[in-house]
């Protein structure tokens, strides 16, 4: 075992279990906790993979931006004293027989496919070179070129939408 | 070594717990939370098929990025509606929210 390995493995665990224990918790501000640490562990698979820059934009956005909003919007609202959240294990028990049934499906169709039997497996994360080359400058080269593989129209489409999610963020929750 | 199955294993976790909680937990917010832990497993998912599949592309990576810029943009927006219902209605409960059935 490398230590790539063991650093996929302490991830695989962190994420697993949290993502159980998120919606599994009674109360709303520990599933908040929990899935911190979701997110983190995601940036952390990232980061295992050679996507330096999107495990920082996953840990600046995710973990440092929408989960404290989570957290002051669980505290303003009476979401932290929440109990009746197993209180009908009838509705309960839909919920764990789609789960279960449709993970079990997944892992079944997985591992009967034969789509990835070329693949490599994930190695070191190596400095990438040329058209794979990941680099922040390349990342700013694509999001704001216009040509085959340029990404301004997006881009351009995420600003207004974040500018209309402002002002709507504004308007809905103002006081009246 | 780490085969993508592993990886996809994990994402189909996330994924799974994110619908069970979406089923089944009663209160809004924490509804919120379960949505998203599923987008975050389909960004995984993005990342994933990028990196081991195409890895002369950048598709999945820029398609995770601007995924990750949208669900910060949708669950602005939701707490704020949810905000707004609390001031309403005192509660945001989802057995509760009843003024807007048919």
């Amino acid at each position: 075992m490398d230590s790539q390995n063991i650093m996929f493995v302490i991830l695989a665990v962190i994420i697993v279990l949290s993502s159980i224990a998120t919606v599994l918790t009674k109360s709303i501000i520990r599933a908040a906790t929990y899935l911190l640490f979701v997110l983190l562990g995601t940036a952390g698979l990232y980061f295992l993979m050679g996507y330096t820059f999107l495990g920082a934009v996953q840990t600046m956005v995710y973990a440092g931006g929408i989960i404290v909003l989570y957290v002051f919007a669980i505290l303003l609202t009476d979401g932290a004293k929440d109990q009746a959240a197993h209180k009908k294990m009838k509705d309960a028990s839909w919920g764990v027989v789609i789960g279960l049934v449709g993970f079990l499906t997944f892992v079944f169709v997985l591992f009967k496919q034969e789509l990835f039997k070329g693949i490599a497996a994930l190695g070191a994360p190596t400095e990438p070179t040329g058209a794979a080359n990941n680099s922040i400058d390349q990342i700013g080269h694509f999001m704001l070129s216009t040509g085959e593989e340029g990404y301004l129209l997006p881009f351009e489409a995420v600003s207004i939408l974040l500018l209309a999610c402002i002002v709507a963020g504004l308007l809905i929750a103002r006081k009246r | 070594m780490i085969q993508i199955e592993y990886i996809l294993l994990i994402s189909a976790v996330m994924m799974f717990a994110g619908i069970f909680g979406f089923l089944t937990r009663r209160s809004t917010l924490a509804v919120l939370l379960s949505i998203e832990l599923m987008l975050n497993s389909a960004d995984i998912n993005f990342a994933v098929f990028n990196r081991m599949l195409y890895p002369d592309g950048h598709e999945g990576y820029f398609f995770a990025l601007f995924a990750i810029a949208i669900a910060a943009a949708e669950s602005a927006i939701a707490i704020a509606i949810m905000i707004n219902i609390y001031r309403m209605l005192k509660n945001i409960s989802v057995d509760k929210l009843q003024k807007m059935k048919w």
